[in-house]
């Protein structure tokens, strides 16, 4: 029997999964620094339990333009985790990485740029993740990165699906990372129920 | 013109001509329009999971196909719509990331559009149309006046079916 319940969850365990979305949101900024050579800040990561009619709102609307990067998550939890970057933010993003002009739209991007944006995902999801791995002594293990870029509300129906198998809310870690720009980027990380009890349980909970 | 009613990811809602109905951003998710189309009454479901009765925690009933068709059907009943003359049109269940996997998970799209199909069929709600399937999201619009179901995505031109 699972000792978690997605729909009830209150007080010290999701003040647990909050400090590791701080702690992971905070080891993503390092990545995100080193790989575009440049001091990045990091807010402090916002984390919500939300409806899911409530989520495409907290992200900009549903038709709000994203790219997602979706990878399974293997080892001794399974799950999977998503990384999402507003329109903008991808396009700001490649343009710093490559050294390219920004595009105006999305619709402009390449099989490289596409390609790019897998590793970026692949490298801040990465990095979520070798501290969720590291806080929780947990072995965690990533797959080959895939990525959608269009509504927001559809790359959300992916994790939401695998939510509503166990509940009816999502948990959302929202990220705002800066230097000279500004980027939104938010996390989903989806661990099975049995995970949420292995990752609990691992912190002595 | 009437309003044009929201319905969100996993929600379903009764609409009458002349208002209009709509749900932003399927992906994996399947929108069922459904209607009588003497009374023009409609009404749209926004569905994540095929099954209910796969899932402990099933309470939500407007997330599954299977209750949440019969529950679109029930309010439409009792707000005048005949029983024997609905139909219905249906779009989504894309496949929105190309991940090779084990997992049930990926091919959820393609589950919900069998099970969609599946369980109007049992009810004998025939499908006048559908766009699902493919790789990429849907915003659907459905005017119960005159049965139309506007499909709108990304980089491509809308599509009345």
């Amino acid at each position: 029997m699972a000792k978690i319940d997605l729909n009830n969850m209150e007080g010290v365990y999701f003040d647990i999964l909050k400090e590791i979305g701080n702690i992971g949101a905070g080891n993503a900024t390092t990545a995100l620094a080193q790989l575009l050579n440049t001091k990045v800040d990091m807010k402090v990561p916002k984390v919500d339990l939300l409806e899911f009619s409530e989520v495409g709102e907290a992200m900009g609307g549903e038709e709000q333009l994203m790219a997602g990067i979706y990878q399974l998550v293997e080892g001794d939890i399974t799950g999977s985790i998503m990384f999402l970057l507003e329109e903008k933010s991808a396009i700001t993003l490649i343009s710093k990485l490559m050294g390219t002009p920004e595009v105006d739209n999305v619709s402009e991007f390449g099989e490289m740029e596409y390609s790019a944006l897998k590793e970026i995902g692949n490298i801040i999801t990465g990095s979520y993740l070798s501290s969720l791995s590291m806080l929780t002594n947990l072995k965690i293990i990533s797959s080959i990165p895939a990525i959608s870029i269009d509504m927001c509300g559809s790359i959300l129906s992916v994790p939401a699906i695998e939510f509503g198998e166990v509940g009816d809310k999502m948990l959302l870690i929202q990220t705002q990372f800066s230097d000279e720009m500004k980027l939104d980027g938010f996390f989903i990380l989806v661990p099975d129920l049995e995970s949420y009890d292995k990752i609990l349980g691992s912190l002595g909970m | 013109m009437g309003e044009m009613i929201k319905v969100g990811m996993a929600d379903l809602k009764l609409c009458k001509a002349p208002d209009a109905i709509t749900t932003l951003g399927l992906g994996s998710c399947i929108g069922i329009a459904i209607r009588d189309p003497i009374t023009k009454v409609g009404g749209l479901a926004h569905i994540m999971l095929p099954d209910s009765k796969k899932i402990a925690n099933n309470t939500c009933i407007a997330k599954f196909a299977d209750t949440g068709i019969a529950e679109l059907v029930r309010i439409m009943v009792a707000a005048g719509a005949s029983r024997t003359r609905l139909v219905a049109k249906i779009a989504g269940g894309a496949q929105m990331f190309a991940l090779q996997s084990k997992s049930e998970t990926m091919a959820v799209g393609a589950r919900n559009a069998e099970a969609v199909v599946k369980i109007l069929g049992e009810m004998k709600i025939p499908i006048l149309a559908q766009d699902t399937g493919l790789n990429y999201g849907r915003t659907v619009e459905f005017f119960p006046e005159t049965g139309d179901f506007v499909i709108k995505a990304v980089g491509r031109d809308v599509k009345k079916i």
